[in-house]
């Protein structure tokens, strides 16, 4: 079929349907977003399947889940952060196990261009003790993602694809192979799918017996391969994932190749990383993320008589994305030789809330509300208002994690913190901070909850928002909110006195409130999207 | 010309988020393709995009590309829409490489520097092309044409062909309507004529 210029994630998207998906579903989050937006721009016809972004990842998960348990192929995609939120129906699906082709795909960020953590989704398909594809490159996650398809039904097992970064922001060229045909309907087994406890310990035991087989799949893999050069037993390198491409840029640099090891899939190929252990002196050991190949190869006692370098030794940092850069000086080659550009640092430029936006408005109100009420604290959440903590705002104090805003100011109301104010996105609030708030309401907790409600997922590139409009107000009132503490304010500077008189109005009620500010996006609003 | 001879080309590309330097790579990418290039482009996607600097490292070869990520010193061309985010990426230039830039700030920092010197910085690099890309892209017929002016501006340094630019060009601002069109041409043409060549 014909070449294709794709993104990483999008490649992995095209990928999916030609492995005859039939329904994927997603949360956006860079940098996994562009997954589902392929999806959804296709026209129908050729899409041929169900595309949906869910509620959170948890929601995306089971939904999947729910596809393959009907004997269809399904993708579930996010970003690292995300797994977190569906960990429990990840976990689980480990022992349901897959009835049609189940890819659960996990985009991390290391580096954290725009996350709050750099976790490694490997340590979670470990946990899961499912398999796990890495590629380093866009062919392979084309290649990865139609064989994690074949793969989950073979072993009845979801499947990882793990992507970073650089993988699912960067393009390349693919050539994509003949499309499959779709599953048809075929129901799991309930014994299988039902975890009671005389279930879930008959399947654990299917799970750990398999084990060998995948390890014996990996090791077979064609997306793992080792050179040993026979004239020099000194250096080993093992690369994995996008780490790879790294170590070869640098190879021509070197005087003597050393002996290498690239691995894609996980279980780590044991086998193949012995032969190259015994085979060199020092290996060095490239990981983008976590370092779980080199922890491996350290376990408590080392490799007696082998040096092993890496994020462990300082060779390479021990956080961060990896460069090129780092490559060359952990196999000790000189730097390349550069302009020099004199005198840093240079004027930061921060991203910012773009000119117009309605949190500055909303922020600027409950600046001005608080003043005069030194003990307060703004918990805040995951979205464009977390860039309202940066100057010239400085309106909030925590962001952790998806929904935690309002649950943190209950907290910090039990604690004494007063006034004890939460905000969060209209989007961020229905993926995780419905409950959040109804355990508030129960309490009655002396709190006030902004709920910013622009209309979309505006960070990530203008999705769309399930809790936003008037059925937004109904779910704020569904959960028990009184409805006279329930405000709603229009955020634009000529309303600025009367919404600062609202939110006083509320910041002084014993009890929960809610201010919901109300005004479009202005970078995604529906004028602009036409 | 420069640059012709050579089979391999590591540009970074540079802005300030919603300064479209992504079009100037979707021309540069499909360009490349038709020419039989490898092509290899990181973008920075998210929160940077929100009136951050923002980057995108772009290899083209006709061999095989490994890395994703230019190393620094391997850049053979810095190409920006804005001064003070050229200076940022210099580091990176190999120092035979050559840098062009916008001269027109993008303001949106309470502290950024004086321009002269951002200036004066850009044009201490032995090879250098400043155009004024806002003069430039109004002259076109629109001010958000500055991303199209600079890569006319660095077209005579690109290994590949004015022609192939320009069907992209008209590729990508079709569905926009065919002033749209006209306006970028008109803009890579000023670009190029500026960078003097």
């Amino acid at each position: 079929m014909k070449p294709e210029v794709l993104l990483g994630d999008e490649a992995v998207a095209l990928a999916a349907i030609h492995s005859g998906l039939s329904a994927a579903y997603s949360y956006p989050g860079t940098p996994a977003s562009e997954i589902l937006e392929y999806l959804l721009r296709l026209p129908a016809e050729k899409r041929g399947c169900t595309a949906a972004w869910s509620v959170n990842e948890k929601t995306a998960y089971e939904e999947a889940l729910g596809a393959s348990f009907a004997g269809r192929r399904a993708m579930v995609s996010m970003k690292h952060v995300g797994l977190n939120v569906a960990a429990d129906p990840f976990m689980n699906s480990a022992l349901t196990g897959a009835e049609g082709g189940l890819l659960v795909v996990a985009a991390d960020d290391p580096g954290m261009h725009s996350s709050q953590n750099e976790q490694d989704s490997r340590y979670y398909a470990d946990f899961a003790r499912i398999f796990c594809f890495e590629p380093s490159g866009h062919q392979e996650a084309y290649d990865m993602t139609r064989e994690a398809f074949d793969f989950s039904e073979k072993f009845d097992i979801p499947i990882m694809l793990r992507l970073t970064t650089r993988i699912s922001h960067s393009r390349s060229v693919v050539v994509p192979r003949e499309p499959r045909t779709q599953n048809p309907l075929r129901l799991g087994r309930w014994q299988d799918w039902t975890l009671l406890p005389s279930n879930a310990r008959r399947r654990f035991q299917q799970l750990l017996k398999r084990q060998r087989e995948l390890l014996a799949a990996s090791e077979a893999s064609a997306f793992n391969a080792l050179t040993l050069n026979p004239s020099d037993r000194g250096l080993g390198v093992i690369a994995t994932g996008i780490a790879w491409n790294y170590v070869q840029e640098n190879l021509r640099g070197l005087a003597s190749t050393p002996s290498l090891l690239k691995i894609g899939t996980y279980p780590a190929p044991e086998s193949l990383i012995r032969r190259l252990v015994d085979h060199v002196d020092r290996v060095l050991v490239a990981e983008e993320g976590y370092p779980l190949v080199e922890r491996m190869l350290r376990g408590l006692y080392g490799v007696p008589g082998k040096t092993v370098l890496g994020r462990m030794s300082g060779e390479l940092p021990a956080s961060g994305e990896l460069t090129p850069d780092h490559i060359r000086s952990a196999l000790s080659m000189n730097p390349l030789a550069h302009y020099e550009a004199g005198e840093r640092p240079l004027a930061e430029r921060p991203p910012q809330l773009c000119a117009g936006c309605p949190h500055t408005d909303t922020l600027k109100a409950l600046n001005e509300a608080l003043r005069d009420r030194p003990g307060s604290n703004v918990f805040s959440d995951i979205g464009c208002y977390t860039l309202g903590a940066l100057p010239p705002l400085n309106a909030i104090q925590t962001c952790v994690c998806m929904g935690a805003s309002i649950s943190m100011a209950h907290g910090g109301s039990d604690a004494g913190i007063r006034p004890s104010v939460a905000v969060i996105g209209d989007s961020t609030f229905g993926h995780s901070g419905i409950t959040s708030l109804l355990s508030a309401a129960r309490a009655d907790t002396d709190m006030t909850a902004f709920i910013l409600d622009n209309g979309t997922v505006a960070m990530t590139g203008g999705q769309t928002s399930h809790a936003t409009g008037p059925g937004l107000l109904k779910i704020i009132e569904g959960v028990g909110v009184p409805p006279e503490h329930i405000r709603v304010i229009e955020p634009l500077p000529k309303h600025h006195e009367r919404n600062v008189r609202i939110i006083r109005e509320e910041l002084d009620h014993k009890g929960l409130s809610v201010i919901v500010a109300v005004r479009e996006c202005v970078t995604y609003s529906s004028k602009r999207r036409g | 010309m420069e640059g012709r001879s050579a089979d391999k080309q590591d540009i970074i590309l540079a802005g300030v988020g919603g300064q479209g330097i992504l079009s100037i790579a979707y021309v540069i990418d499909r360009a490349a393709l038709d020419e039989g290039l490898h092509l290899r482009q990181a973008e920075v996607h998210g929160m940077a995009q929100r009136g951050g600097a923002v980057q995108s490292h772009l290899r083209l070869s006709s061999g095989t590309i490994f890395s994703d990520l230019i190393p620094r010193g391997g850049a053979d061309m810095i190409l920006s829409v804005e001064p003070l985010e050229a200076l940022r990426y210099l580091d990176s230039l190999a120092p035979t490489g050559v840098v062009v830039s916008s001269s027109t700030p993008y303001r949106n920092i309470a502290d950024y520097p004086d321009l002269g010197n951002v200036l004066e910085r850009l044009r201490r690099v032995p090879r250098h092309v400043i155009a004024d890309s806002e003069k430039l892209a109004k002259e076109a017929g629109s001010s958000r044409a500055q991303n199209i002016v600079m890569l006319g501006a660095a077209s005579p340094f690109l290994i590949l062909k004015e022609d192939s630019l320009l069907r992209h060009i008209e590729n990508l601002f079709k569905p926009r309507g065919a002033n749209l069109v006209d306006i970028n041409i008109k803009a890579l043409r000023l670009g190029r004529a500026a960078a003097g060549v």
